[in-house]
C-alpha cells in the first residue's frame, strides 16, 4: 500500500514538473518574441527595488488595510511553502513527518507559524471574495469593466476557493493526524510525545472525535493527498491564469523603468534620419542598431512604433504575462473615469490574450505559424489609443510597475507614422509645429510680442 | 539671447517661454508675471525670441517622433551654439522634454521649473512676499500638473511657494502621486475627446470645488486652460480663481 502511494506520488511530481517546464519554456518564448532591450544596468537601483517594491510590497500598502491582507496571504504562500519540501520528501520516502524526530524543538514552531499563516490566509481569501461578490468593489466588477467579462472573474474565484480549499485541508490534516497520534493508531502513534498538538489545528480536533480509526486515516491520507495534488495542480493552473504574478511579479519588477515616468523612449533609428535630413553629423549612439544577444544586426528593419506584439519589446509582454488584473491602473485612469473606453488593464489583457492566441496558433499549426491578426485593431481600437492623456496615473498605479502607457505610445507611433491615422485635428497640430514652430497658427514673428507687455526691459 | 551673445554676456538662466506662454493670451499673463519677478529680483536672464520652436512634445505624444525630433535637433542646435547652461520653465512639458527627453539627442542642460525657481528664490529671501495683495485666510487648492508631479516627482516646490503666500492651502483628495490629471496632456489638448460620460476637467474641477477653495493653483498651462474651462462649465468663474503660482506671488509681491 505505502509502495503504491509512493510511486502514485513521484509519478504525480514528475507529471507536473514536465509540464510546468512545457509552460515555462512556451510563456519564455512568447516573451522572447519581442523586441530586445538591455535592461540588465544599474543592477544595485533593480536590487533596490525588487526588494522595496516585490519583496516588501511598499506599493500594495496605499490602501494599508489591503496591503496588510495582501501580505499575510503573500507570506503565507511563500512561509507554507516549506513545509512543502516535507510532504515531498514523506511522499517520495513513505515517511510520516520526516523532520521532527531530528528538529524536535523546532519542529512544533514551525507548524504553529504555518497553521496561523494558513488560519490568515484562510481568512483573508474569504474577505477577497466578500470583496469582489458582497462589497463589489469597483475595479472588480465585471458589469463596470468590459474587460472582465471574460475569463477573469472566474479564474480570480477559482484561485481564492483553491487558496481556501488547500488551508482546509492543511489545517484538518493536522487535525486529523493529531487524534490519530493520540489514539496511537499505526505509525501515527510513534511520534506521541514527540509531536505534540498544533495552536489552530487543536481546535478541529472535536470534528473528528466520532471517526472510527479506519475513517480517520482515510480521512488523514485524503487531507494530505488533497493538499500535495492541489498544491500541484495549482501550480500548473497559476501558468495559465492571471495569478502568474506570484512567480513573474518578481522579476518583472527587477527589469521595471528606472527612468523618470515622463520619459518617453527615443526611437534612434529615427534620429538618423533626422540628421541625415537636417545634415546634421550623425551621433555613434543614434546609429540606428540594437544589437541583439548574438552581438549581430536584426535581419530586417523594423516597422515605426508597434501594431503587433512583436514590434513590442520583451518588457512589455512581460508585463503583460504578469498583470494580475487587479485593476488599479484602470481605477486611476482619468480616461476611464470619465467613460471613455481606454482602460489599461484591458492593454495589459489584450497584449496577453494576443500572445496566448499566437501560441495556440504555434501548438495546432506548426512553430512557424502566423495569422493575419494584430494587437492593434483586432484586439485595441484607435478610439482606446486616442483617449490616453500619457498621465502615468497607470504605472504609478500598478504595484508591480507594470506600464501600460508604452504600449499605447508604440501603438500610437504605428498609426501615425506608418499608417497616417492620426486624428485630423492631430494632423493640424502637426503642421503648425511644421510650419508655425507652434502647435497653433501663429507666425513665429510674433512670440516675442508678450514683452510688450511687461513694461519693464527685456533682454533679448 | 542673441543680443547678449552679441555683448558677450551670459545670462544666469535662459526663460524658455514656451508656445503657451508666448501665444496664449491667458498664459501669457503667466509669462508676463514671472518676467516681472525676475526683473524685481534682478536676475539676469535672456529669451530666445523668435528663435524658440515648440519642444516637440505634444507630437511625440501623438505619435509624430519625425516630428518631435526635427523640433528636437533644431532647438538643441540653437541651445548649443548659445551655449546654454541653464534653463528654467514655466511649461512642465517643455520642462520633462528638455530635461529628460533632449539629453539623447545631444541637449544637455539644467532645466528647472518655475516652481522649483520661485521656491529657490523665497528661500534665499530675494523674494520677499509682503506689500502687495493679501492672502491671509483665502483657500488655495493646488492642482497637480501629471509632468512636473508623477513624471518628475516634484510636488513640494509648488506646495512651497503657496505656503509663502501665508493662506489656507487645502488639498483636494486626489493628490501628489495620485493626482488627477486636467485631461490636456498626451495631445488631448488638441482634438476632442474620445466618448465618454464626462470630461476630465469637469471631474477635476468638481473635485478642487469640493475643498471650498475661491482659488485654484496650477503650475501649467494646459492646466490651466482646461482647470479655468471647467471652472466655466460649472458655471462658478464668479467666485472661483484660476491662476498659475507666479502670478499669485506676482500679486502678492504687488508687481
Amino acid at each position: 500500500m505505502e509502495i503504491i502511494q509512493q510511486i502514485l506520488f513521484v509519478a504525480a511530481l514528475a507529471v507536473t514538473a514536465w509540464y510546468i517546464t512545457k509552460r515555462v519554456k512556451l510563456i519564455a518564448r512568447a516573451i522572447n518574441l519581442g523586441r530586445p532591450e538591455d535592461r540588465t544596468d544599474n543592477a544595485a537601483e533593480r536590487w533596490k527595488t525588487m526588494l522595496l517594491v516585490a519583496f516588501g510590497q511598499k506599493k500594495m500598502f496605499t490602501n494599508l488595510l489591503v496591503g496588510i491582507m495582501h501580505f499575510v496571504i503573500y507570506a503565507g504562500f511563500v512561509i507554507i511553502n516549506l513545509e512543502i519540501l516535507e510532504i515531498i520528501l514523506d511522499g517520495v520516502l513513505g515517511t510520516h513527518r520526516l523532520f521532527a524526530p531530528y528538529i524536535t524543538p523546532v519542529y512544533p514552531i514551525l507548524i504553529d507559524v504555518f497553521e496561523v499563516l494558513a488560519f490568515g490566509v484562510l481568512a483573508v481569501c474569504v474577505v477577497f471574495l466578500t470583496r469582489r461578490f458582497v462589497a463589489r468593489v469597483s475595479r472588480l466588477q465585471a458589469s463596470r469593466h468590459r474587460e472582465l467579462r471574460g475569463w477573469s472573474v472566474p479564474d480570480a474565484t477559482i484561485i481564492l476557493t483553491a487558496e481556501i480549499v488547500l488551508m482546509i485541508a492543511f489545517l484538518t490534516w493536522n487535525a486529523s493526524d493529531s487524534v490519530l497520534r493520540d489514539r496511537g493508531v499505526g505509525h501515527y502513534g510513534e511520534l506521541q510525545g514527540v509531536v505534540p498538538d498544533f495552536i489552530i489545528s487543536q481546535y478541529l480536533k472535536p470534528l473528528f472525535a466520532g471517526f472510527s480509526d479506519t475513517a480517520l486515516v482515510a480521512y488523514e491520507r485524503g487531507a494530505w493527498w488533497l493538499h500535495i495534488l492541489g498544491i500541484l495542480a495549482f501550480a500548473v493552473y497559476v501558468t495559465y491564469s492571471k495569478h502568474l504574478h506570484i512567480a513573474l511579479g518578481f522579476p518583472n519588477v527587477y527589469f521595471s523603468d528606472l527612468q523618470p515616468k515622463g520619459e518617453m523612449q527615443n526611437m534612434p533609428e529615427i534620429t538618423k534620419e533626422v540628421q541625415l535630413a537636417l545634415g546634421l553629423p550623425l551621433t555613434t549612439e543614434a546609429d540606428g542598431s540594437q544589437e541583439n544577444d548574438n552581438g549581430q544586426q536584426p535581419a530586417e528593419v523594423g516597422r515605426f512604433g508597434a501594431k503587433d506584439v512583436h514590434d513590442l519589446k520583451w518588457i512589455n509582454l512581460m508585463n503583460a504575462y504578469s498583470c494580475t488584473e487587479c485593476g488599479r491602473c484602470t481605477a486611476a485612469c482619468p480616461a476611464n473615469i470619465t467613460g471613455k473606453k481606454l482602460s489599461p488593464r484591458k492593454i495589459m489583457m489584450d497584449t496577453r490574450d494576443r500572445l496566448e492566441e499566437i501560441q495556440r496558433g504555434w501548438q495546432t499549426h506548426g512553430d512557424d505559424y502566423k495569422d493575419d491578426k494584430s494587437l492593434l485593431n483586432d484586439y485595441i481600437t484607435a478610439e482606446e489609443l486616442n483617449a490616453c492623456t500619457t498621465c502615468q496615473a497607470c504605472i504609478n498605479a500598478c504595484p508591480i510597475n507594470i506600464n501600460p502607457l508604452d504600449i499605447i505610445l508604440q501603438l500610437r507611433r504605428y498609426r501615425v507614422m506608418e499608417e497616417s491615422q492620426a486624428p485630423a485635428s492631430w494632423n493640424a497640430m502637426f503642421s503648425n509645429i511644421e510650419n508655425n514652430m507652434a502647435p497653433w497658427k501663429f507666425s513665429p514673428s510674433d512670440r516675442f510680442n508678450w514683452a510688450d507687455q511687461v513694461n519693464e526691459s527685456v533682454t533679448k | 539671447m542673441a543680443e547678449m551673445a552679441a555683448a558677450g554676456e551670459e545670462p544666469e538662466v535662459l526663460f524658455w517661454v514656451g508656445c503657451a506662454g508666448s501665444f496664449d493670451d491667458r498664459y501669457k499673463r503667466v509669462t508676463i508675471a514671472f518676467v516681472r519677478i525676475l526683473n524685481h529680483v534682478g536676475i539676469k536672464f535672456a529669451v530666445l525670441g523668435p528663435e524658440e520652436a515648440c519642444t516637440g512634445d505634444p507630437a511625440r505624444r501623438a505619435g509624430n517622433e519625425f516630428l518631435f525630433q526635427m523640433q528636437a535637433m533644431a532647438n538643441i542646435q540653437v541651445l548649443n551654439g548659445y551655449n546654454v547652461k541653464k534653463i528654467v520653465t514655466a511649461c512642465p512639458h517643455c520642462f520633462n522634454t528638455i530635461k529628460n527627453e533632449y539629453p539623447e539627442l545631444g541637449g544637455n542642460y539644467e532645466v528647472i521649473h518655475h516652481s522649483q525657481f520661485l521656491q529657490g528664490l523665497i528661500n534665499e529671501g530675494r523674494v520677499r512676499v509682503k506689500d502687495g495683495q493679501s492672502f491671509k485666510g483665502r483657500k488655495i487648492t493646488f492642482h497637480d500638473s501629471c509632468y512636473l508631479g508623477r513624471a518628475n516627482k516634484i510636488y513640494e516646490a509648488p506646495r512651497d511657494v503657496l505656503a509663502a503666500l501665508d493662506a489656507d492651502l487645502v488639498e483636494m483628495k486626489r493628490v501628489r502621486a495620485n493626482g488627477l490629471c486636467c485631461g490636456a496632456g498626451g495631445g488631448q489638448y488638441f482634438k476632442e475627446p474620445e466618448p465618454g460620460h464626462k470630461d476630465v476637467n469637469v471631474e477635476r474641477v468638481q473635485e478642487a470645488l469640493a475643498t471650498g477653495a475661491d482659488t485654484i493653483a496650477v503650475s501649467c498651462p494646459f492646466c490651466m486652460t482646461m482647470m479655468s474651462d471647467g471652472v466655466k462649465n460649472q458655471n462658478r468663474e464668479d467666485s472661483v480663481r484660476v491662476y498659475d503660482i507666479a502670478e499669485l506671488i506676482a500679486q502678492r509681491e504687488g508687481l
